[in-house]
């Protein structure tokens, strides 16, 4: 550890780091707008001046300056106050002054730092710049004159997001901020250069002058959009959810998070489901909870358990699938599933169904093999890290599966299960590779999972990590990539039929079940099903169309909920607005159910619940701890079944990425998303 | 320099004709594998040369053979302002430098005449053979007014000498480049007055001197031996 003087107080630091890391060892604030953590240093705001000793007898750009030892660092010397001074000075010169109309004012770090850091006049009295507004995409709005060229954005997509397509073109005074001749960026994380932009240049489209930051309440919460159960702070304004934005979190995702975790909130004003329905000489009629809630009991009543099948969606929370299992159990059902794509995991250890690595730990694998997974698509933020390994170097990547554009190089191994269950024995640079990492790892994606023959894949799979000797002492290298947010919670639950009973997929043939319990799922095609269908969820979607009752539920926004992440780890949500209408929250309604049906759930409020919950399963009891943190060995040969496995190519199961759940598919905004990126593929087929 | 676009119009596709690719592999070739995109200047130059500028199929045929992204060439061709992004004359661009030095000597009354014969500036006359721009100092402040004209400077023009080096080009011929005022390159206008000397150029006068920093030569003297 070296050592170094910040304003006269000696500050150890780690050799490589830079003098504006080591001032703020030191506890103190240099103002900054082109550098950023995450991103390479540009040193081009120059609003990190501060003074050094030794060295020239002038400010010095902190952010990419090494710090060295015996070093004399200031930052309240007159010659750093002026210097400030002068770069905001020069700031500002072409800045407009239109805080009163600018979407970033109250959260604007040109705002903050002008007041702290700057003078109190101006002395320019020229014309000021005026730059064209460019076209970014349904996300992006753009206010150019407003840039002040910090490159954050540029260096995000091009870094990050792995898809550079925006760039800064000109000099001198004319610089701008554009894309390619006005094309919409493509990435999947491309919004976050709107929180990375620090003036109100870029700012969000679908929210522009929704509200300011002061009048939203704030609610830190998790997302349900892809398995990774992204840390977000859900912005609300009375009873509706303006924006969601990210919150550091480094085990899962850093800073960054989707477009569609970030957009799809509008979705919830649409479409909902705010009064029950009961379906009335082939119509939906609404109704009140208590008759909704009669025709539910004379039907459920006069059925015999094993006519009876419960199938469980992507969103939902853990408690309410605890509820949902503990009142068909009660009732002797025994036909239930949380897996609506007929994914073929569920029996085995726990392990066996996470992601094992842990989302921060598979940045120490060495080589990774991806079998049947986009995770471009997938789980979008997790995406950037392999990206982020890929850059340095550190890892190789190889993929059995989609030949896709997934922003980092990978050896393409082959399409399907033949290549699977060939690889052992194949010749490929890349198997010599595996064979010889020390931290392998294997990334089985839910396309490879969710077909007929996936047990028989899932044991191939399993087959190959034991070959490769992927889950060894100290480390785990089994991973099963997720797409549903509630998937591993039901798994964890045992969501899954017992002994001799239906799977989803059986429970949907005609014929094969007189009552459809549907717990908020939408994914799986009802329509051939004759069975007398009830629909518990939010949105007025596939499952609610075919419906025969409709009992409203709350979304991921409107209850406090447990959800388990693709790597296990057990988080809380939290509620931000209240469910809209009539709808209540989705344990309360099983609870009132199951009054009416005779078998009163023992559990009156919410921790009560979770109480059992974590009483039944402690897993769930383990907040915010990731399983695989602490590398456990487990037996891979327990892991899938035996069957005929189809020569069929991998897909992914995220086909369309912005149009994966109810939410996002009752957004205005995805779907301009979605229209912008089959547009973009168009193009790209001619 | 006002703000760099791309032209509104602009040709369907482009192609680096056999000669321009050739060379093109040649400045490929120099740098890595991996690090092809320093090839991007060249590779615009190129272009450039071909067709007389920068279309934007042809920023799109870079990208492409570089194998970077579009933005990145984009960057670069609207950076230097050495790269036309629109059509200029085939026959005679002229790039008149209208700072200090060659405005004080005239270089206002040779706008006018670029006004009259070609038009207004950054215009393809007519018959698409002309056009002409004003640029900052070429550093030929000694052959004041001056002109670069295609590949060439004309020096110490007047609107006479300018006009008639247009009507040259125009009648197909190629005007001699350098000064218009009978100098050879940029000595002194009349009399030369200084290193008249012919001494100086045979190396009678040069003396012998020490040149410092040499290695010094192994002493005959015995060597200490190394403690």
């Amino acid at each position: 550890m070296a050592i170094a003087k910040v304003n006269g107080v000696e500050v150890e630091f780690e050799p490589g780091m830079t003098v504006l890391q080591v001032a703020e060892l030191a506890g103190e604030e240099i103002p900054r707008f082109c550098y950023h953590e995450r991103l390479s240093i540009a040193g081009n705001c120059r609003m990190c001046l501060v003074e050094v000793k030794p060295g020239p007898p002038k400010p010095q750009a902190s952010c990419a300056l090494p710090a060295a030892e015996g070093q004399e660092i200031f930052t309240k010397t007159p010659m750093v106050k002026k210097a400030r001074e002068g770069v905001m000075e020069f700031l500002l010169i072409n800045h407009p002054l239109d805080c009163p109309i600018c979407d970033q004012g109250g959260e604007c770090d040109l705002q903050d730092q002008a007041v702290g850091y700057g003078r109190d006049e101006s002395r320019y009295d020229e014309n000021k710049r005026a730059v064209e507004e460019k076209a970014m995409g349904p996300l992006i709005k753009t206010v150019m004159t407003r840039c002040i060229q910090c490159t954050r954005c540029v260096r995000f997509i091009t870094e990050v997001a792995g898809s550079p397509e925006i760039g800064l073109i000109s000099r001198g005074e004319d610089v701008e901020i554009t894309t390619y001749l006005g094309a919409a960026v493509t990435s999947e994380l491309s919004a976050n250069v709107i929180d990375l932009c620090p003036v109100g240049a870029l700012t969000s489209k679908p929210y522009a002058f929704e509200a300011r930051p002061w009048e939203l309440k704030k609610t830190e919460s998790i997302d349900v959009m892809d398995a990774l159960g992204s840390s977000i702070r859900v912005d609300a304004r009375a009873n509706a959810v303006l924006r969601v934005l990210p919150r550091i979190n480094e085990d899962v995702n850093e800073e960054w998070i989707s477009d569609k975790t970030r957009y799809a909130v509008d979705g919830l004003q649409r479409q909902r489901l705010d009064r029950p329905y009961v379906r009335v000489d082939g119509k939906l009629k609404p109704a009140t909870w208590n008759e909704a809630f009669a025709a539910v009991a004379a039907k459920i009543k006069a059925t015999a358990p094993e006519r009876i099948g419960v199938i469980a969606g992507d969103l939902q929370d853990a408690e309410s699938l605890k509820a949902t299992k503990d009142l068909f159990t009660a009732l002797g059902v025994k036909n239930l599933d949380a897996r609506q794509d007929g994914s073929a995991l569920g029996a085995g250890p726990r392990e066996s169904w996470l992601f094992n690595s842990t989302i921060a730990g598979i940045e120490d694998a060495d080589v990774v093999l991806f079998v049947g997974a986009n995770p471009r698509l997938e789980a979008p933020v997790l995406n950037a890290r392999f990206r982020k390994q890929w850059i340095a170097g550190k890892t190789r990547f190889g993929v059995i599966g989609e030949q896709a554009d997934l922003t980092f190089g990978y050896d393409y191994l082959g399409a399907g299960a033949k290549t699977l269950s060939g690889l052992a024995k194949a010749k490929a640079d890349f198997v010599a590779a595996l064979k010889a990492a020390e931290r392998p790892a294997i990334i089985v994606g839910q396309g490879a999972l969710s077909r007929a023959d996936g047990a028989a894949i899932l044991k191939a799979a399993a087959g190959l990590a034991k070959t490769f000797n992927v889950v060894r002492e100290g480390w785990n290298g089994w991973n099963v990539l997720h797409t549903a947010a509630a998937r591993v919670a039901g798994l964890d639950l045992g969501f899954v039929p017992g002994e001799g009973a239906l799977a989803a997929g059986d429970m949907l043939k005609p014929g094969a079940v007189d009552v459809l319990f549907l717990l908020g799922a939408d994914e799986c095609e009802t329509a051939a099903s004759d069975a007398f269908k009830i629909y518990l969820g939010t949105h007025g979607d596939a499952g609610a169309h075919k419906a025969d009752v409709i009992l409203p539920g709350a979304a991921y926004t409107e209850k406090n909920g447990l959800y388990v992440n693709t790597e296990g780890r057990v988080q809380i949500g939290k509620r931000a607005v209240f469910p809209k209408g009539e709808a209540k929250e989705d344990w309360s309604i099983l609870r009132a159910l199951s009054e009416v049906l005779g078998h009163k759930l023992p559990y009156d409020s919410l921790d009560q619940l979770r109480a059992k919950l974590f009483a039944d399963h402690p897993t769930f009891g383990q907040i915010d701890f990731a399983p695989g943190s602490v590398p456990t060995v487990f037996d891979l040969a327990t892991v899938g079944g035996e069957g005929e496995v189809s020569d069929a190519p991998f897909e992914s199961a995220v086909k369309a990425f912005h149009l994966t759940n109810p939410i996002a598919r009752a957004s205005v905004t995805m779907a301009e998303c979605a229209a912008n990126v089959s547009a973009a593929s168009k193009i790209a087929a001619e | 320099m006002s703000v760099r676009r791309l032209a509104k119009e602009q040709p369907a596709s482009f192609a680096f004709s056999t000669e321009s690719q050739a060379k093109a592999d040649w400045w490929k070739a120099k740098y890595p594998a991996v690090r092809k995109q320093s090839a991007v200047i060249p590779m615009l130059w190129l272009a450039q040369k071909q067709e007389g500028w920068i279309s934007e199929p042809a920023i799109q045929e870079i990208a492409k053979q570089l194998e970077m992204p579009v933005i990145r060439v984009l960057e670069v061709a609207t950076f230097y302002v050495m790269f036309q992004l629109a059509p200029v004359g085939k026959t005679a661009f002229v790039q008149l430098c209208g700072t200090t030095p060659c405005q004080l000597r005239g270089a206002l009354d040779l706008r006018s005449v670029l006004e009259k014969k070609i038009g207004p500036a950054h215009t393809v006359s007519a018959d698409g053979k002309f056009s002409w721009e004003e640029v900052e100092c070429l550093g030929a402040c000694c052959n004041a007014p001056m002109a670069a004209i295609n590949d060439y400077y004309y020096e110490d023009l007047t609107p006479e000498s300018l006009s008639a080096i247009l009507d040259d080009f125009a009648a197909g011929k190629a005007p001699q480049p350098g000064s218009y005022e009978g100098r050879k390159s940029s000595e002194p206008k009349d009399k030369v007055q200084t290193l008249t000397d012919p001494k100086l150029y045979d190396g009678s006068a040069a003396k012998k001197i020490k040149i410092p920093n040499l290695p010094e030569k192994p002493k005959k003297a015995k060597a200490e031996p190394a403690a």
